[in-house]
């Protein structure tokens, strides 16, 4: 939710000290990090982020995997995991072959909600009860579409690269791309969601019939079945009933999941990077992000403020520019149009500078201790490794 | 004129950080200027109608939003949508619950239905919606609109959002629910409803548009236009970025046309100029490409342009003016 349920934390008087830089390539060498995760809200460049830490790690010689969640196409094509099938694969063209990338490599994989929910379920239950539940109409609809379900399920899969990580030593470091929710909080609510759905008073409920002492409940159950069914239908509810019932056993074992992949991001080789472009939106979310994480205990590394107009370095003023332009647009020469064009871009260019530099310093004001990146809008879009290493050079420089 | 005189009801998706809120905020402007009483609803609970227009969060009531001063011009109100607000007022609506009602949200079963239950909570928002549309006898005294602008959730769930039908038939094959989902859905479905897509002129909001249309149209929902937003100016002609790419600008020529303008033109700025002037023209290459992606998609197209300042009141004024302009509204 943007509007927000925490109070403000953090200090209570502005500070003008310089934003401290957030030092990348020294959070990539670093043995002891584990895990990066990437967060922000929607259309801020999370995902070229993730892969281009995840390719600069591996060049500068970790053993890296990368958790995308939806990648562009042509992107997801360079990297050779175009193929939802939930299993990382090597990224083809990375270059480790220096002294710096020495051992190092890097796999890629794209996340596929249903299947890992699937996986959970068949890895939790007996092959006759997850049959059951898997062809469960209830179950169906919530592994496909319940608001939330691609957050924890990529909880769930990192939960599960970092188990298969440790036993087999294939990877030193996760790099983790979230879902692109309209709040980046989406994605540390989810797991919270679930069980509480899971763990619910109606889901439990829905399994009283069942149960002795539940019973007395009874006369209120019987009003709200009846409500139910007016609303939704009968057999809405007892497919229901027979999903939470096939899933009780079940329970248990999913919430234990969660609290251990909570855990596993409070853990201490565990980073957030959160990503941010320099809009008024995208920063309420990132400052949203920063505070919560404070209050969780989760470790920040920082903040990429993506795509910043880079101040031009030559002092001819937006208002400068602007009276030059209205003074050559009519021309009929193409030398003075040319000038008029140009001034306009200029003034432009002069005037989002200085709305974005007031936007990030009202940021740095109120966050005085996130450690920042800046990086400059390209004049071209990023699908293939060049392009990602590209963006890794100016993230490390 | 409208390019979509007989549409009542707007719908506005686009990828995150099209713009979507903003485009979706001018067209209701623009229809009042139309003449239109419209009604602006947001429905993802993110407050973003009332940090546009800078007012206090909407509760879910409808607001007056903005009233005109000009003769002939409408209002518009606004009203933030929640999903459990609207399920209580449904409730009471239709079934006069009472008792069963409290009881149905001490035992969670109002935050089940509209937070878990696949679907139901898209049914509730659309449903909400489809009222304000089409009132009736039973919400008494409420105001009637001409028109109705949806800021809708994003390109990638927008079908799945719209055609409700389809997301509970796995689930709901019967009962009241189902039937309310059939009714909103001859609605969306029909010459009165228009869905308009925002995007930019980049890569991936543009296949995310493309895609968005496919399965709109393969879901049967009406395909209305697509909004380019945040265009970059347009004041370098072909033949200046032409030469900006090619590196053949004749400098001193242009120096001179600055010095005329009174601009002190030393090499240092008309160096950093051309620069500009050349990523402008690389950037303007790709826009152009996928504008040609835009254009096959076979529906009306227009444009907005980048406000180097942000978008503030003033802004979406601009932005409205335009699209009356282009006919959108």
């Amino acid at each position: 939710m943007p509007t927000r349920s925490n109070p403000r934390v953090g200090p209570m008087t502005a500070t003008h000290a310089p934003m401290p830089r957030l030092d990348v390539d020294a959070l990539l060498d670093d043995p002891r990090r584990r895990i990066i995760v990437c967060c922000g809200s929607g259309g801020v460049g999370k995902t070229t982020t993730a892969a281009s830490l995840a390719l600069r790690a591996a060049e500068r010689g970790r053993k890296v995997v990368v958790l995308t969640i939806d990648p562009a196409r042509r992107l997801a094509q360079s990297m050779g995991i175009e193929a939802l099938d939930n299993t990382p694969r090597p990224v083809p063209g990375v270059s480790t072959g220096s002294t710096a990338g020495e051992g190092g490599s890097l796999d890629a994989m794209m996340l596929d909600m249903k299947r890992t929910f699937d996986e959970v379920v068949e890895s939790q239950a007996s092959p006759e009860k997850a049959q059951q539940i898997l062809n469960n109409p209830f179950y169906v609809a919530v592994s496909s579409s319940f608001a939330g379900t691609q957050e924890y399920m990529a909880m769930e899969k990192l939960g599960q690269l970092d188990k298969d990580a440790r036993a087999s030593g294939r990877w030193d470091l996760i790099v983790v791309d979230t879902p692109p929710s309209r709040s980046a909080l989406d994605f540390l609510d989810a797991p919270e969601r679930l069980s509480s759905f899971l763990d619910g008073r109606f889901m439990r409920l829905l399994l009283a019939p069942a149960r002795g002492p539940a019973r007395l409940m009874t006369a209120g159950f019987n009003l709200v079945t009846k409500a139910v069914t007016t609303i939704i239908g009968g057999q809405v509810l007892s497919d229901m009933q027979a999903f939470v019932s096939a899933f009780d056993t079940l329970f248990g074992g999913f919430r234990q999941r969660a609290q251990r992949t909570f855990e596993l991001l409070q853990a201490a080789g565990t980073s957030f990077v959160v990503v941010a472009a320099p809009e008024p939106d995208a920063l309420r979310e990132a400052a949203y992000f920063v505070e919560r994480l404070s209050e969780e205990q989760m470790p920040l590394a920082g903040l990429v403020v993506n795509r910043v107009s880079v101040q031009p370095p030559v002092d001819l003023s937006a208002a400068a520019a602007m009276s030059g332009y209205e003074k050559l647009r009519d021309s009929s020469d193409d030398a003075s149009r040319m000038a008029a064009g140009l001034l306009r871009l200029h003034a432009d260019r002069r005037l989002i500078v200085e709305r974005e530099t007031r936007l990030r310093d009202r940021f740095a004001r109120a966050h005085p201790d996130v450690a920042t990146v800046v990086l400059p809008a390209l004049p071209t879009d990023v699908h293939d490794l060049d392009g990602l290493r590209r963006i890794g050079e100016l993230l490390g420089a | 004129m409208s390019d979509f005189p007989d549409v009542q009801l707007h719908i506005v998706t686009g990828k995150g950080g099209t713009g979507k809120s903003t485009v979706a905020a001018s067209l209701a402007l623009a229809l009042a200027a139309r003449g239109k009483t419209v009604l602006l609803c947001e429905v993802e609970g993110r407050q973003g109608l009332a940090q546009l227009f800078d007012v206090p969060p909407l509760p879910y009531e409808e607001r007056l939003l903005a009233k005109a001063t000009e003769h002939g011009h409408g209002d518009v109100y606004a009203l933030a949508i929640d999903a459990e607000a609207a399920l209580l007022e449904y409730l009471a609506m239709y079934y006069r619950l009472g008792r069963a009602g409290k009881a149905l949200d001490r035992f969670g079963v109002i935050d089940f239905a509209t937070t878990i239950a696949p679907g139901v909570r898209d049914v509730l928002l659309t449903g909400k919606v489809y009222e304000a549309a089409q009132r009736n006898s039973r919400n008494k005294n409420a105001r009637r609109y001409d028109a109705l602008v949806l800021d809708a959730p994003p390109t990638g769930r927008i079908a799945q959002f719209l055609n409700v039908n389809n997301e509970l038939a796995g689930l709901a094959r019967m009962g009241p629910i189902k039937s309310q989902a059939d009714t909103v859905m001859t609605l969306l479905k029909s010459p009165r409803s228009a869905v308009h897509l925002v995007t930019v002129l980049e890569e991936m909001p543009v296949q995310e548009t493309v895609d968005g249309v496919r399965e709109l149209r393969e879901a049967g929902l009406p395909v209305g236009g697509v909004v380019v937003n945040l265009v970059r100016p347009q004041d370098l002609d072909e033949q200046a970025r032409a030469d900006l790419l090619a590196g053949s600008v004749d400098e001193a020529a242009l120096a001179k046309a600055l010095g005329e303008a009174g601009i002190d033109a030393t090499p240092g700025l008309v160096e950093v100029l051309v620069s500009e002037g050349r990523d402008h023209a690389e950037r303007r290459r790709l826009e152009d490409s996928q504008r040609t992606l835009v254009e096959a998609i076979g529906v009306p197209t227009y444009e907005l342009p980048q406000l180097a300042g942000g978008v503030d009141l003033g802004g979406l004024y601009e932005l409205a003016e335009s699209l009356c302009a282009q006919g959108l509204a």
